[in-house]
């Protein structure tokens, strides 16, 4: 589904990713770790081609629809939650109002918003936000979302649950998820493989399994600072 | 067109040749992405009549345009016509010619004056707002969403922006230029010994259809370039709430310079023959 051939992208002088490779498969449920500022944005914005590879290539399966959760959730100032997630629908679809309205009922339940639907972005809390753009993500029935660090800000149950929509939004509609996140306990319950990128290069590729008994020491820390602060 | 742009990183210029070169290169770039910013909002025109969601953003942008400046372009067009009555009539009086003040006023306010203090409010007023919102799209990945819903931005943000920008600035320039004869009047009256109605007179025998048709084709174009600018300069935004602010500065200096120079070369197209 997503292909990335030896990427290295470069601002300037500045190198981000120095030769990143690896594949997702479809159906697949990715987590990406890494500390931050490695560049895991940057990578998530290459597979939608906002930013293109200074070298090496990048393929996604030509008929995905792609969609992608923001790091800041990037809803429209303007619009309330209910109309920022019924936007893609009304814009690019010829969708019945009733219809555009029971797809977006379902995707606020889905993030439990549907309290807050009239409220606008600025009214909300960042949590909230995040969750909205969730919505908004998954409502045009997207075969592969990205999210940019989903959980980050949320309280646990809250990530609980986010964590448990991503995995069932996998399961019912197969949609294929890669997951930037810093929980990595939480990616190990949910994913069913593990990246992990540190200064531009991909450190760990592998199921969860496996990814707890890497002996690549830069690994065994993160895991166990992970831990530290979680148990 | 494609909005959400990479940061384009140069190597250091070589030599003061190379980084002449370079500012004219970006500079056409710049103006040539402003053109085609404004053609492709042009022709989404039809589909933003169309569709209820985009006229309502456009009637949004109609208010904001042209009912929240009427203010700043009232105290704008009376002052111009009273400065400029006072002016002209202090040198008509010098040679006895206080009769010809309403005409002078007339003919300054609707081929000149008028659409270039409204365009002036407007960048000011409007295109700034524009930029520093648009701007702030596109450092929150507002647009960048967008481009990846397969919302086109052009469509959705600029073209209902423009077309109100294009539809209101020839009505305030009338406005304007209505307000400036009034004010020329008034200062005519009551600091010169003009009465009114010659004044009036004057002023109506003057001024022909041409006139007005060139004065509201000049705001028109002074719509479309600030709107295309200041959408343009916000897109640009890099660098968070600092490159927003510089965006806002740009798109009002932009304006600036293209109303003054764009005014000259219509008047200059219209009102004086090419060959001596
Ligand atoms: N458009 C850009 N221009 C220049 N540098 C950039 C750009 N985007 C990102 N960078 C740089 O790339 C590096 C990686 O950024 P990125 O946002 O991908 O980090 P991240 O791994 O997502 O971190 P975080 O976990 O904090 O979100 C940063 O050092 C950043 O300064
Ligand atoms: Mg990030």
């Amino acid at each position: 589904m997503i292909e990335f051939e030896n990427v290295v992208k470069r601002f300037g002088r500045k190198e981000v990713l120095s030769g990143v490779s690896f594949t997702v498969a479809k159906g697949e449920v990715v987590a990406l770790l890494g500390p931050s500022g490695t560049g895991k944005s940057v990578l998530l914005k290459h597979v939608v081609g906002l930013l293109a590879p200074t070298s090496g290539s990048v393929t996604v399966a030509p008929d995905a629809h792609v969609g992608y959760l923001f790091q800041g959730g990037a809803l429209l100032a303007w619009l309330t939650v209910w109309e920022n997630v019924a936007l893609p629908l009304r814009e690019t679809t010829d969708l019945s109002e009733a219809e555009i309205a029971r797809r977006v009922d379902d995707a606020l339940a889905a993030v439990e918003l549907t309290e807050s639907a009239d409220k606008y972005p600025a009214e909300i809390s960042g949590g909230m936000v995040k969750r909205a753009g969730l919505a908004r993500a998954v409502v045009c029935q997207a075969d592969v979302v990205l999210y940019d660090e989903p959980t980050s800000g949320l309280d646990p149950v809250t990530s609980a649950t986010i964590h448990r929509l991503i995995k069932r939004l996998n399961a019912t509609r197969g949609i294929t998820s890669v997951v930037v996140t810093h929980d990595v306990l939480g990616a190990l319950s949910f994913a069913d493989r593990i990246l992990m990128l540190k200064d531009g290069r991909v450190l760990a590729d592998a199921k969860p399994a496996d990814f707890v008994k890497s002996v690549v020491p830069e690994v065994r820390e993160f895991i166990a600072s992970a831990k530290g602060e979680d148990l | 067109m494609r909005i959400t742009r990479e940061p384009i990183y140069a190597d250091e210029p070589r030599g003061v040749l190379d980084a002449v070169r370079r500012h004219v290169v970006s500079y056409l770039a710049r103006v040539g992405r402003c053109v085609r910013l404004a053609a492709e909002a042009l022709a989404y025109a039809p589909y933003v009549l169309a569709h209820r969601d985009s006229r309502r953003t456009m009637i949004a942008q109609l208010y904001v345009t042209g009912i929240r400046t009427l203010p700043v372009i009232t105290v704008v067009g009376v002052f111009t016509g009273m400065i400029m009555g006072l002016q002209v009539g202090l040198a008509l009086r010098r040679f006895s010619q206080e009769a010809y003040l309403g005409a002078t006023v007339m003919l300054t306010l609707v081929r000149e004056m008028g659409p270039f203090v409204t365009g002036i409010c407007l960048s000011a007023c409007v295109g700034s707002a524009m930029a520093a919102e648009l701007g702030t799209m596109t450092v929150n990945d507002e647009v960048a969403a967008l481009e990846i819903m397969h919302i086109p931005p052009v469509r959705y943000l600029v073209a209902p922006r423009l077309a109100a920008l294009v539809a209101m600035s020839p009505l305030l320039a009338f406005y304007a230029c209505v307000l400036g004869v009034m004010g020329g009047g008034l200062v005519g009256y009551t600091q010169l010994n003009v009465d009114f109605s010659q004044y009036m007179a004057s002023a109506m025998s003057m001024a022909t259809v041409k006139d007005v048709y060139v004065g509201l084709f000049k705001a028109t174009v002074f719509g479309l370039v600030i709107g295309a600018v200041s959408c343009h300069e916000g897109f640009k935004s890099t660098l968070g709430a600092v490159g927003v602010g510089r965006a806002t500065q740009r798109s009002v200096i932009v304006s600036f310079l293209l109303i003054l120079t764009l005014g000259y070369v219509i008047t200059r197209l219209f009102y004086l023959d090419f060959l001596p």
